[in-house]
């Protein structure tokens, strides 16, 4: 059933499969991404899941760009259909000229199909059936078979993909053997039946290079392993699982004594969240790197004890993996929705310190950074993934260390300094930066005790609800705050070809989009000038990004422009020169919608003055 | 509440322990607290207790939540850090202190409301996992701080001092706590330092989660009749089933007491207490026992106190986490950081 106009592309499509959640179906398809990028073909995948163990809809979707987009794109070209629940609107969210690949062992009437894509029948089920006699067997080889069929129809180097299987079972030769041998079921059955390829079809190209694909949970998680981090105590969450599972395993794979076997490591699944950051801040206090993963809801839960860090100032890291709330709102669904309640957490006068990473491995880099953050400013720092960085396999630069760096545990006063007879307040500012020394619980037999807690002190650390005291301990936390902003990363400008009155404000996985917005835009004729911000506090060249231009927009993944409302707020900005551009329905931001967004807003100042009109 | 500043002479000939340190030494800062309140004699037999065991101060941390009881770590053990961290969250602050660092003996001071209450899950959850520490509630039936509102371990009918009488179960901290697994479980009465002082040297030489419920009335809010939490109920309901009497470090023991009536209990780490049984029946070593011994006598109004359970051969959390000897606290970037080399075969193994 070919259509009129098939949509004919090479190395440039969209494709999602359409699975039901529990099936096997994740790994068949993981693999269907693996083998484009080992032809040398860029893709980013999207997993797209409910709150679900088994039974309900999920998808997966691969974005497959030669250029090297790999933001989602929007709209899809292929639909791999195998879940009858999702059927109707799967079929109805395909592009026009697109193709849909379903089972076809059951004859389906007319009606559910569109006369104006190019329909694909395979006999999953009859293959399967005919084949296999285990229930298991035959559910989870149907997806390596629909896999073998679309290798054909899209041209996938099939060798390719048996390499990824050998890999994936390496040593366990009955598993690898039969994976290949539904390969090729699913492959034969469609050279022989069907015309392959079809409109859509991968090339091999040379445009992946060094890069390498991994989860941004995954590479937060080895950030911390890197940066030293000795403690972790979390809640499950999703989105944030993921991130403990995966320093759980790096940590029994890179930091298990090699003779004695034992943890230089300590992970503990806190009662909830209030725990989590209860062991997380004892044990920053007591000088280990300690950090917890959670998500919006763990954020809210933690806000007492944010306070206290900030205010009795001990290092904590929190990694949010954000979520779209309000409650539980779209657990499983993406949105930059906590930069405010994290920026200003807690009751009382507050501000915490926000990394923004754009990818893994952004994401691994301000992790490890994190630590020494925590440490230097002895308070608590947060790095905001979201579930789209977090949860979905990314094409990233390899992940980079050097080995002469050594930790920036801060100013620490040693028991040798005490005997040096140096002055200890533990709220004393000695050099004007905001940042007081510490002592370690432990350190000095008679010397650099402090009773730490929440209530007011001097700089001595001796009890005092004097407000003089109070406001100048409150006002060397506001300098510690301006020390930060030139120890944060900062933020990176690009500008454009030809001189903008106009510029752009984004940050964290809004990046691949944004920057492939670009390209759309100035076909569209609109040039404007970039800046990522990378951190909270703001570094100054953010207010004189805003000063250079007439009018800036702020693109966020949230409803009440938070990052907006914050460069309002902390840089005083006439919020009318910030225009925000919002995207908050859970999927991820696209370069679509972003470049339809301010187009169009663009589009209206250049309608043509009247009076020209007139004469 | 005193106003005077605390004089720093003493005699000339105070006692020394054996690391030359006298009880001046263990002592901290001047008590905020009622004059008389029951917290204040938890202090001293704390600093008692510190002394005797010639424990080097700074080598332990005090942790405490919020509330009257949680203010007294300030108050003993001016040389040690302490922490007066958050309303029911002192359990959680000292795990993460404990892992940081395994080698610093772990104080925790809490209330009633602080860990009955708004922190009693946290109190559940770290005797659950072990962790290695000396964990004292004092007790006293009431909020002082916020003025005598109940808290979660008053007694049924029991009458607060505006005439309100009680009608929630109240909860036992030491039924709790054996029923969570701690390994060191005692119960004892401010007023009753011979008692106190020789539970908390024995919590402190055990390697395991040791708690201490101490009954220590409040003066202000909780020591009229109708209270089951004042000084002359609880002296008269006391049911005191042993004392010990003799803590030895590791050296040989001598007591002097008739065969039969001292039970020899050696721990994990060598210590050796020596418990004078009042009750001949009743067998520090048997947690189901004791948790029926503590109902029986409960139905009949009695407070049981002494030494009520003893694993001697405890597990902390660091044996269930297999974490390394030196503490994470100390270990460095060339041991923590596995290096590019590695990173370079991560990085090969995801392309």
């Amino acid at each position: 059933m070919p259509a009129a106009n098939p949509i004919s592309s090479v190395n440039d499509f969209v494709i999602r499969f359409a699975n039901v959640n529990g099936s096997g179906s994740a790994s068949a398809n993981e693999l269907f991404g693996r083998a484009i990028l080992r032809m040398g073909v860029p893709v980013s995948p999207r997993n797209i899941f409910p709150s679900n163990i088994q039974g309900l809809p999920t998808w997966y979707e691969v974005r497959v760009s030669e250029a090297g987009h790999l933001g989602a794109r929007g709209g899809i070209d292929m639909m791999v259909a195998m879940n009858p629940q999702t059927w109707d609107k799967d079929v109805a969210s395909i592009e026009p000229g697109g193709y849909l690949l379903y089972d076809s062992t059951k004859p389906m009437p007319k009606s559910k199909f569109r006369d104006d894509i190019t329909v694909i029948g395979v006999p999953l089920t009859a293959i399967t059936n005919s084949t296999y006699s285990d229930p298991r067997q035959r559910q989870l080889f149907k997806n390596i078979i629909y896999l073998g069929a679309l290798s054909a129809l899209l041209d996938i180097d099939p060798k390719t993909i048996e390499k990824l299987i050998g890999e994936q079972y390496k040593g366990k030769e009955k598993l690898l053997s039969s994976n290949v041998h539904a390969l090729h079921l699913g492959r034969d059955y469609a050279l022989q039946n069907l015309k392959c390829p079809i409109g859509l079809r991968v090339q091999k190209a040379d445009k992946v290079g060094d890069r390498i694909f991994i989860e941004g949970n995954s590479a937060a998680a080895l950030g911390a392993v890197y940066g030293g981090a000795t403690v972790c105590a979390w809640y499950p969450i999703t989105p944030s699982s993921s991130l403990a599972d995966a320093f759980t395993s790096h940590c029994k794979r890179l930091r298990h004594d090699p003779e004695t076997k034992k943890a230089k490591y300590a992970i503990v699944q806190g009662e909830d969240e209030l725990a989590s950051i209860g062991i997380v801040i004892g044990a920053g206090w007591n000088g280990s790197r300690a950090f917890t993963a959670t998500s919006g809801p763990g954020i809210s839960l933690m806000q007492e004890f944010i306070g206290l860090s900030y205010f009795a100032e001990i290092p904590a890291v929190i990694m949010d993996v954000q979520r779209a709330g309000p409650s539980t709102g779209m657990p499983t669904r993406t949105q930059q929705c906590d930069i405010i309640s994290a920026a200003y957490a807690s009751h009382g006068d507050t501000k915490h310190i926000l990394l923004f990473p754009e990818d893994p491995a952004e994401a691994f880099e301000m992790a490890a950074q994190a630590f020494d953050l925590a440490d230097r400013l002895q308070t608590t720092i947060f790095l905001m993934l979201d579930l789209d960085i977090g949860m979905n396999h990314r094409l990233c630069r390899p992940l980079k260390w050097d080995d002469a760096k050594q930790y920036d545990r801060g100013k620490v006063m040693t028991a040798a300094m005490l005997d040096e007879g140096r002055d200890f307040g533990r709220y004393l500012d000695v050099d004007g930066d905001g940042i007081p020394f510490r002592t370690y619980p432990g350190t000095h037999p008679t010397k650099g005790s402090f009773f730490t807690r929440g209530t007011s002190r001097d700089r001595y650390a001796r009890y005092t609800e004097e407000g003089p005291a109070y406001q100048d301990n409150m006002q060397r936390l506001l300098r510690k705050f301006e020390t930060a902003k030139d120890l944060v990363p900062r933020p990176l400008q690009a500008n454009a070809g030809k001189p903008t009155k106009y510029g752009v404000i984004y940050f964290g996985s809004t990046s691949p989009a944004m920057d492939e917005a670009v390209g759309l835009l100035e076909a569209r004729g609109h040039e404007l000038d970039r800046l990522r911000v990378r951190a909270f506090p703001f570094h100054s060249s953010v207010s004189s990004f805003i000063a250079e231009h007439d009018f800036v927009y702020v693109v966020e993944q949230n409803r009440d422009s938070q990052l907006r409302s914050l460069i309002v707020n902390e840089l005083s900005i006439d919020p009318v020169r910030l225009v925000p551009i919002l995207h908050y329905d859970g999927t991820p931001i696209t370069a679509r919608f972003i470049a339809r967004a301010i187009g169009d807003h663009l589009d209206q100042l250049k309608v043509t003055p009247l009076r020209k009109v007139v004469s | 509440m005193t106003y005077v500043i605390k004089p720093k002479f003493h005699h000339p000939e105070l006692p020394k322990n054996k690391l030359g340190y006298t009880h001046r030494d263990y002592e901290g800062k001047i008590s905020t607290l009622c004059a008389g309140c029951g917290h204040d004699s938890i202090t001293a037999s704390i600093i008692e207790a510190c002394f005797e065991l010639s424990t080097e101060p700074h080598r332990v941390a005090k942790i405490s939540g919020i509330g009257c009881s949680s203010k007294t770590p300030d108050y003993f053990l001016g040389n040690s850090h302490g922490f007066n961290s958050v309303h029911g969250r002192m359990p959680s602050v000292l795990t993460g202190a404990n892992l940081a660092n395994r080698d610093l003996i772990y104080l925790g001071v809490s209330g009633d409301g602080d860990s009955a209450s708004i922190g009693f899950g946290q109190f559940a959850h770290c005797m659950r996992r072990g962790v290695n520490m000396v964990y004292i509630v004092e007790n006293n039936g009431v909020y002082g701080l916020t003025k005598g509102q109940f808290s979660a371990t008053a007694d049924r009918g029991s009458k607060s001092k505006r005439g309100v009488v009680n009608s929630d179960n109240a909860i036992d901290m030491v039924g709790i706590a054996l029923q969570l697994g701690a390994s060191f479980v005692a119960r004892s009465f401010s007023g009753d330092k011979k008692q106190l002082v020789p539970l908390i040297k024995a919590a402190i030489e055990h390697q395991g989660a040791a708690f201490i419920d101490v009954i220590s009335p409040c003066v202000a809010f909780n020591n009229h009749a109708g209270s089951t939490k004042s000084f002359d109920y609880v002296r008269e309901h006391n049911e005191a089933v042993n004392f010990l009497d003799v803590i030895t470090g590791r050296a040989p023991i001598h007591v002097d007491y008739a065969p039969g009536t001292v039970e020899m209990v050696e721990q994990h780490d060598g210590t050796v207490l020596a418990l004078r049984k009042l009750n001949a029946e009743y067998n520090v070593n048997d947690r189901n026992a004791a948790m029926s011994f503590l109902h029986h006598h409960a139905a009949k109004g009695q407070i049981v106190t002494g030494l009520l359970y003893v694993d001697q051969e405890p597990e902390d959390l660091h044996v269930h986490l297999n974490t390394v000897e030196k503490p994470l606290n100390t270990l460095e970037a060339k041991e923590l950081c596995p290096g590019s080399a590695s990173l370079e075969k991560i990085n090969a193994a995801l392309r």
